[in-house]
């Protein structure tokens, strides 16, 4: 398309004859390129649902069933038990005797880590929020807002590397832990790669409250603090929450980072210094040795869904949300 | 709490003074907020710099790894990301920038079109490693295109898709509507409008959008673990076949995964190399963010409406 694009921009050089047929063609081609416009513009339904049916569709003969012929006209059949596979701690996939597929660990370890850095993220990406959309003057907005977007930009696999070579030995070093990978070293990492969306969507959400509101919060002779937390943090309440679900689910898909930093151990934890292991780190490092057709391969996609059906969940609030606030603002 | 002074109406009262002080309490507060999280940051960009700072060298970008990863350089995986970025934004770009037209010049107002914008809503949140899941589902073993380039390109091509369409729909949505109208106008068909004036006037917005695409692609690793990433592989050190050294059915390196196979399979890796390829990575998604950053200011100054 872009190529089309181009073509024309240098026909306009050209003769003219040419460059009349050249308009003809594409007056002609038209309705094809409507056409393959709609079908684009429906792509992300069909993606959507298409992850879904594939991730599901591997996932599936774990709950019906793996046949495996052991000896001639003998069948032994393979089944995950779903009661195990959601209220079991116990993830040992890959014993010969007896192996167990429960995901309540990983799920309580995806949910501490996930909660600690919300914990942290919350707080200082809402206070950076208000700062940026506030009390700083132009510069200093742009300024912030390419730092904070910077802060995004850096890839996940370098925060788990940062979370391997710095925070591990800080961690160790003050608390005094044998090792430094645990809750607290990805929770705080996960903060830090959490905070830019909850930034970018609280700020939009401040800034979208119309200027007469303020106004009207400060004639009444409230100060800035007072029109901040009396009608700024009501009036945009709807994006701000929003933008905490929005930095959930950022916590709960987070892959590379979490592979790296959580000390990858199955594990009910009990407090911030142990480590844990997540249901995104659990796919990403056992997958790769899973023989394909196997009830540890099928169940590992169906974490893929259970992750699937979690950011699905977590998307469509905050998009109910948000589309809350628009409701309220047309009134 | 005293009272207004009786004499002078306007003085100001203990009250308004209090409240300058929370006033300015709270700015301090929010703006410590700010730098505590942008300062560590810094420190930490300053801190890998100098570690990697031995192992930085024109060497050490251009030269392959050598002896299980323990020498030369991480030419063979930064020129496979390079390749992943630009299959995938082959992919990618021609479906994301035309679906943003569709949203935003064709789509009418009405319960299917919101429930598309739901759907590129949920494309964004879906976690990176279902990503990599449907791929090896989908293109690996359905569409049997093997651990290859392609099925991790198609992989990060579908998941870096709603970054382009929600950019393109903004930059489209930033034209006046008056231009379309004139146009229309003058007969010209919607298809004619768009190609010719409103496509023209939102290019750089667009580009922003696929420019952010490419950092997106450059830094995950997720998707491509189980789609086509291999931990080493053996190509030329010079000539052509060093500059493409991967086809499209082939498996390939990449620096994201190359990254995490150093830092936490691999042993006797000098720490410098690390630090090197964890710099490189943030240098090229920094750069090219930049880049986008430009175009956004390049934008603004440039409208003319």
């Amino acid at each position: 398309m872009l190529l089309l694009l181009l073509l024309d921009r240098n026909t306009t050089k050209g003769n003219l004859s040419f460059r009349r047929s050249f308009q003809q063609l594409q007056d002609r081609l038209e309705p094809v390129v409507v056409g393959v416009i709609y079908i684009c513009g429906w792509s992300a339904i069909l993606f959507v649902i298409a992850i879904f049916v594939f991730v599901f569709k591997e996932s599936l003969p774990a709950i019906t069933g793996i046949g495996t012929e052991i000896a001639a006209g003998e069948i032994e059949v393979e089944q995950l038990d779903l009661v195990e596979f959601t209220t079991s701690p116990r993830w040992i996939p890959e014993s010969s005797k007896k192996p167990a597929f429960g995901i309540l660990a990983l799920i309580v370890g995806t949910l501490s880590v996930t909660f600690f850095s919300i914990l942290l993220a919350v707080p200082l990406g809402l206070g950076a929020a208000v700062y940026v959309s506030e009390f700083a003057g132009n510069k200093t907005r742009e300024i912030l807002k390419i730092l904070i977007e910077l802060l995004a930009a850096i890839p996940s696999v370098v925060w788990g590397f940062i979370g391997i070579v710095i925070m591990n030995p800080l961690i160790t070093n003050l608390s005094g832990e044998a090792v430094g990978l645990n809750i607290l070293n990805a929770g705080i990492v996960l903060a830090l790669m959490s905070v830019p969306i909850i930034v970018s969507v609280s700020e939009d959400a401040l800034r979208a409250v119309p200027d007469s509101f303020r106004e009207a919060g400060l004639a009444m002779g409230a100060n800035r603090w007072e029109m901040i937390y009396k009608v700024l943090f009501p009036a945009a309440k709807n994006g701000l929450l929003a933008a905490v679900l929005l930095g959930i689910g950022r916590g709960i898909g987070e892959t590379m980072a979490v592979l790296m930093c959580t000390g990858h151990s199955v594990n009910m934890p009990t407090s911030l210094f142990d480590p844990v292991r997540t249901l995104t780190a659990t796919i990403a490092a056992e997958l790769g040795e899973a023989v394909r057709g196997d009830l540890h391969y099928h169940t590992l996609f169906l974490i893929g869904v259970v992750l699937f059906a979690f950011a699905f969940i977590i998307n469509l609030t905050a998009d109910l949300v948000v589309k809350g606030v628009r409701d309220q603002s047309n009134v | 709490m005293s009272k207004p002074d009786a004499n002078n109406p306007f003085a100001i009262t203990a009250n308004e003074i209090r409240g300058r002080k929370v006033e300015r309490f709270i700015r301090f507060i929010t703006l410590g907020m700010t730098w505590a999280l942008i300062l560590p940051v810094l420190f930490i960009l300053g801190f890998l710099l100098i570690k990697a700072w031995p192992a930085l060298s024109v060497g050490f970008i251009f030269d392959n790894p050598e002896k299980n990863m323990t020498a030369g350089g991480i030419w063979g995986p930064l020129i496979g990301t390079f390749m992943l970025i630009i299959v995938s934004l082959l992919i990618a770009a021609p479906i994301g920038i035309l679906a943003g037209v569709y949203l935003n010049e064709f789509a009418r107002d009405n319960w299917f079109t919101r429930f598309i914008n739901l759907a590129v809503v949920n494309l964004a949140g879906v976690p990176s490693i279902v990503h990599g899941l449907f791929g090896l589902g989908a293109f690996v073993y359905f569409f049997q295109m093997q651990r290859s380039l392609l099925a991790a390109s198609c992989t990060v091509a579908v998941m870096t898709l709603p970054v382009i369409i929600t950019s393109t729909k903004e930059a489209l949505a930033s034209v006046p509507q008056p231009f379309r109208v004139a146009c229309w106008n003058m007969g010209a068909s919607k298809w004619q409008t768009i190609r010719t004036i409103v496509l023209p006037n939102s290019i750089s917005g667009i580009l922003t959008g696929v420019i952010l695409q490419v950092a997106r692609a450059a830094g995950e690793t997720a998707p491509i673990l189980f789609t086509g990433a291999m931990i080493s592989s053996r190509i030329a050190d010079s000539g052509w076949a060093s500059m493409v050294p991967y086809g499209l059915e082939d498996r390939f390196m990449a620096l994201s995964y190359h990254l995490y196979i150093i830092s936490t399979q691999w042993q006797n890796v000098p720490e410098s190399f690390k630090f090197g390829t964890a710099i490189v990575m943030i240098g090229l998604v920094i750069a090219v963010n930049s880049i986008s950053i430009g175009f956004r200011i390049y934008l603004r100054s440039r409208k003319k409406w």
